[in-house]
């Protein structure tokens, strides 16, 4: 602002004298926040649970986002970091029971406190890693990440007593002040809607995705996101202008790793068991894809692409009825194929024709609409706007 | 006796992986990609050999499959990494994530809940030396192995797609300023890649696995760590890679009640184990070459 005469003279699109865009952008956010805060009361089960199991990648999303898409460190380790916060969340939470691998153990605290736990011990599990973490670049640490997805698989399928093995066990519900989140026979009842399970988990879920989006969005606005992303053009530079880029990296994948925890136990929630096969390498993809389609480095395109790859399989399979060529025995396209091929193309699509993603349409879109409105405001841009 | 059993089967292991590592290895030095849809180029191979070997008999059907693998790698390299061709690696890479999904599920339909069948010619034959019994499937994957890999090396060295591809990857703006098309030689990189990948596809599908299962995609996936363990930018290391990998699998699975307190199936997980090990001690790998950077 200050050195005006180096800013190239553009219509203003980041600005923030700017009122008018701003207004709009507020009232959107509002209109926005309290739709979501109406959904449960309107909308029934398929979409509350759709929508918790969203939030819940869309948190892991975030986190994977901050490494891969704004740092460029590729990990695909995401489920495994997930797992570790899925199982010891239901340690912790859940109670010594009998289930069809055998015994598992479980300790009977509050279920917050098996939140924090599993959300404190991915990041201890991410530290750990650091040695690796630090030292890779993108490509290499890919691969390493890869091995994690397999040991994660291989502890879940073979150490019963925690994580029931091949079968699983259940998630137990949460429970926040003496309020359990889950059916009872006696519900709250909020504008005569009873409040059971997934009432009160989507409420549940859209705070804590409040919270990781908004620590995301303000450490890209800050120093250290300024230094991720200089990290992810070039170390070379980076190392130059100061950065510690070995222990960049490595934080930054705790910090991703503490997302992921964080998401693993909202998912195991969403969910409702833990199994291995929910903690697969299908997943890493999916995660990858998610961020890729929502746009790399964006907090709200990774929330945005957590929708649409989580959304697509169920609400193909909910409308299934109404698309001709499914079928539902095996040598057909099924609508789990259907899914994945979308989100597939999509993935190859984004990358081909609009590598920014879902957000980059979208700042396109507030752009356009911004350059018509100032047109009509005022024939001649101003040159102060800037 | 057990360990000699196990060191030849780890060996024959070992070279088939090798074959898929040295494809993988290639495409990243002839074009910076990390290939994730190597596994589904391994699983195209063998089931189109698995479909044609009733039509064009066993060894037309295997070439029959090879040239689809090739086909297929070419198609990808042409149609989908060119274009972005100076995205970031991680753009590249995660490209060819979306293809292994879009690959990976049309393939898991097509072969479905069956084994299909190859129609290898010497079948589960076995053959004693000594006293060891070793399927004779595995003694031929070796020796084509070595026979492809020498093959390769030779004209890595000596041909002058070799020399030209040697220099693209050492500097690819100087190969560009004398004159070196750099498209032709990654095409080329992509198609000895996928046929590569097909040839292991066909052995990694004989005894002792019965047949094509969509695991096979999996099986494939363990060449990921050999190429890792010897440096994604060493021909030589892909191969030590792939040995190496091979012997673990091997003896993880021969002494498999010693190894049991590690839990059922840590065969499956050591190639990562050692991976993780390896690059712990040496990022780059071990024949990669380092980076230096001085700051």
């Amino acid at each position: 602002m200050s050195n005006s005469t180096l800013v190239r003279p553009r219509p203003a699109t980041s600005t923030r004298g700017d009122r008018g865009p701003r207004l709009w952008q507020t009232g959107l956010l509002a209109v926005a926040a309290v739709v979501l805060l109406l959904v449960p009361i309107y909308l029934g089960t398929f979409w509350l649970q759709l929508g918790f199991s969203i939030f819940a990648v869309a948190v892991g999303a975030i986190g994977l986002n901050l490494l891969t898409g704004t740092t460029g460190q590729l990990s695909l380790a995401h489920p495994f970091f997930m797992a570790v916060g899925a199982l010891t969340y239901v340690v912790l939470a859940g109670e010594t029971s009998e289930t069809s691998g055998g015994t598992v153990i479980g300790l009977g605290l509050p279920p917050l406190v098996g939140m924090v736990g599993a959300v404190f011990l991915s990041g201890v599990c991410g530290l750990a890693f650091s040695p690796v973490s630090g030292r890779l670049r993108g490509i290499y640490l890919g691969m390493a990440s890869l091995a994690l997805v397999f040991i994660g698989q291989h502890v879940l399928n073979t150490a019963v007593p925690l994580s029931g093995g091949f079968n699983g066990r259940p998630t137990p519900p949460f429970e926040l002040f003496g309020l359990k989140f889950d059916y009872s026979d006696s519900p709250v009842v909020i504008l005569g809607v009873p409040f059971g399970r997934l009432e009160w988990l989507w409420y549940l879920g859209l705070v804590l995705l409040a919270a990781a989006f908004l620590f995301a969005r303000n450490l890209l606005r800050s120093r250290p996101g300024r230094a991720m992303k200089l990290v992810a053009d070039s170390e070379l530079a980076a190392s130059v202008m100061g950065v510690p880029v070995m222990a960049y990296k490595g934080k930054v994948f705790f910090l991703s790793s503490i997302y992921a925890g964080l998401a693993g136990v909202m998912y195991a929630l969403s969910i409702g068991s833990i199994a291995p096969q929910s903690f697969a390498m299908d997943l890493s993809m999916q995660f990858l894809a998610m961020i890729v389609i929502g746009g790399m480095g964006s907090v709200g395109g990774a929330v945005a692409g957590a929708a649409f790859v989580m959304s697509l399989p169920l609400v193909i399979q909910n409308f299934s009825a109404y698309i001709p060529f499914l079928s539902t025995d095996s040598g057909g396209i099924t609508a789990a194929h259907l899914a994945k091929y979308i989100y597939g193309a999509a993935v190859i699509a984004v990358l081909l024709f609009k590598p920014s993603g879902l957000s980059g349409i979208w700042q396109s879109a507030v752009e356009t609409y911004r350059r018509k409105t100032l047109s009509k405001q005022e024939l001649v841009p101003s040159k102060e706007g800037n | 006796m057990r360990f000699e059993s196990l060191l030849l089967t780890g060996l024959s292991l070992g070279a088939v992986y090798a074959l898929v590592a040295l494809g993988f290895v290639i495409l990243f030095k002839a074009s910076e990609v990390l290939n994730f849809a190597h596994g589904s180029l391994v699983v195209l191979g063998a089931y189109v050999t698995a479909r044609t070997h009733e039509i064009f008999g066993f060894f037309g059907a295997v070439l029959a499959g090879i040239i689809a693998a090739a086909l297929a790698a070419v198609l990808i390299e042409r149609l989908l990494i060119r274009p972005i061709r100076n995205a970031p690696v991680i753009s590249l890479a995660i490209m060819t994530i979306g293809i292994e999904v879009l690959l990976n599920t049309e393939l898991v339909r097509q072969i479905g809940v069956d084994i299909m069948t190859l129609g290898h010619p010497w079948g589960a034959d076995t053959m004693t030396m000594g006293s060891l019994v070793i399927p004779v499937n595995r003694l031929i994957a070796i020796g084509t192995a070595v026979v492809v890999i020498a093959v390769f090396l030779v004209a890595f060295r000596f041909s002058s797609w070799g020399v030209s591809m040697r220099a693209a990857a050492e500097d690819r703006e100087t190969a560009e300023l004398v004159g070196l098309r750099l498209d032709r030689i990654a095409v080329v990189a992509w198609l000895i890649a996928g046929a590569l990948a097909a040839l292991a596809g066909v052995f990694l599908t004989g005894a002792p696995t019965p047949g094509l299962t969509p695991s096979l995609a999996l099986i494939a996936l363990r060449a990921f760590p050999a190429a890792i363990i010897g440096g994604l930018d060493s021909v030589a290391g892909a191969l030590a890679g792939g040995m190496i990998i091979g012997l673990v699998e091997a003896f993880a699975a021969g002494y498999q009640s010693e190894l049991a307190f590690l839990g059922r199936g840590i065969g499956d997980v050591l190639p990562f184990l050692v991976m993780i090990i390896v690059l712990i001690i040496r990022p780059q790998g071990l024949f990669g070459r380092k980076e230096f950077v001085r700051v």
